[in-house]
């Protein structure tokens, strides 16, 4: 018999590549990452500007200034979207933590949205209404819910797309906050 | 024949659909062409498959509304893009530019292209040479040409 030439490895190392690459990739999806996710163009950049009305019957409105400082989590939900129904009990453990949420209440319903908190808590420090989605838009938001964790110098550092599930938590959610929190404003 | 006419007619007129509605369509016929241009070249986030002026959600009638509102502030269309780019990054764009994080996607093609060569003209060299004509020996091209002569003879 022949030896075996080298050239006869090169398919099985390009199996072997090919193979890695897919391994990883599922472990990744199966560890909850959605590969339709995108990267956030605003991560390392300041916050967008936020001047928002109340929801009708509810509190001042939110504006940049009130999450100036702090270490913040800028949720934009809207009581239509089922995701954020599913989402919620994780924000209210958040808030309960201690954690400074901010809502932007997405294209909704003042009565629909303030019946939403009624029901399920509400785990805003403030909350604005982005009634014309200008704001959502600013922010570059496409699905959701998402989540914005800003710094205390007003840096976004993380977003997430879709609902905060209670293995993002460990995951990402508080590793970064406690990072952040030990950073000086 | 009558029939056929109409129904070619038909084919004819019948426009492809398009999600925009007309009350976001604006008044001067340029504006408009170039909204709808930017708006063909821009992916609708949701849907990530269609453009913006194919989509029908939400959201990419809020941002071909925005792009007719730039255009009317007398943005460039270069502008518009870039007021998208900051907000939703470079997917937004159908066309990717070329910079280094995405010189895979763009090289990948290219390279693969002259590694194929590069193999091929390996291959080449490698394939053994054909097999001299002349490779009879002199006992075998005797009693070939006898064969021969045999052949011809009848």
């Amino acid at each position: 018999m022949k030896a075996l030439q080298p050239r006869f490895l090169i398919p099985v190392a390009a199996f072997l590549v090919l193979a890695t690459i897919f391994g990883v990739h599922l472990s990744e999806i199966s560890g909850g990452k959605n590969i339709s996710d995108l990267p956030s163009a605003l991560i390392g950049k300041p916050a967008p500007a936020l001047d928002l009305p109340p929801v009708e019957g509810n509190g001042p409105g939110l504006k940049s200034e009130q999450i100036r400082g702090k270490v913040a989590l800028v949720n934009i939900w809207a009581s239509w979207c089922p995701p954020c129904r599913l989402e919620h009990p994780v924000l209210m453990r958040l808030a309960r933590e201690g954690v400074k949420l901010y809502g932007v209440n997405y294209k909704d319903r003042p009565e629909a949205a303030l019946a939403f908190l009624a029901e399920l808590g509400n785990p805003f420090q403030a909350l604005g209404a982005d009634q014309a989605g200008r704001t959502s838009i600013d922010w570059g938001v496409y699905g959701y819910p998402e989540t914005f964790v800003v710094d205390k110098k007003g840096i976004v550092r993380y977003r997430h797309v879709g609902p905060i599930m209670p293995r993002d938590l460990d995951a990402k959610i508080y590793p970064l906050l406690k990072k952040l929190g030990a950073e000086n404003g | 024949m009558r029939r056929a006419v109409f129904i070619l007619i038909g084919l004819i007129l019948a426009a492809p659909a398009v999600a925009v509605e007309p009350n976001e369509i604006l008044k001067d016929p340029a504006l408009e062409a170039r909204a709808r241009d930017i708006s063909r070249e821009l992916r609708c986030l949701v849907c990530q498959n269609q453009s913006i002026d194919d989509s029908n959600a939400d959201l990419a009638r809020d941002l071909r509304v925005i792009v007719r509102e730039r255009l009317s502030a007398g943005d460039t269309d270069e502008q518009v893009f870039k007021y998208v780019v900051s907000r939703y990054g470079d997917f937004v764009l159908l066309r990717p530019p070329v910079k280094s994080s995405t010189l895979v996607l763009w090289g990948a093609p290219v390279g693969l292209l002259v590694l194929g060569i590069i193999g091929l003209a390996i291959w080449y060299r490698r394939r053994e040479p054909p097999e001299k004509e002349d490779s009879l020996t002199e006992e075998e091209r005797a009693r070939l040409d006898a064969l021969l002569k045999a052949e011809d003879g009848k």
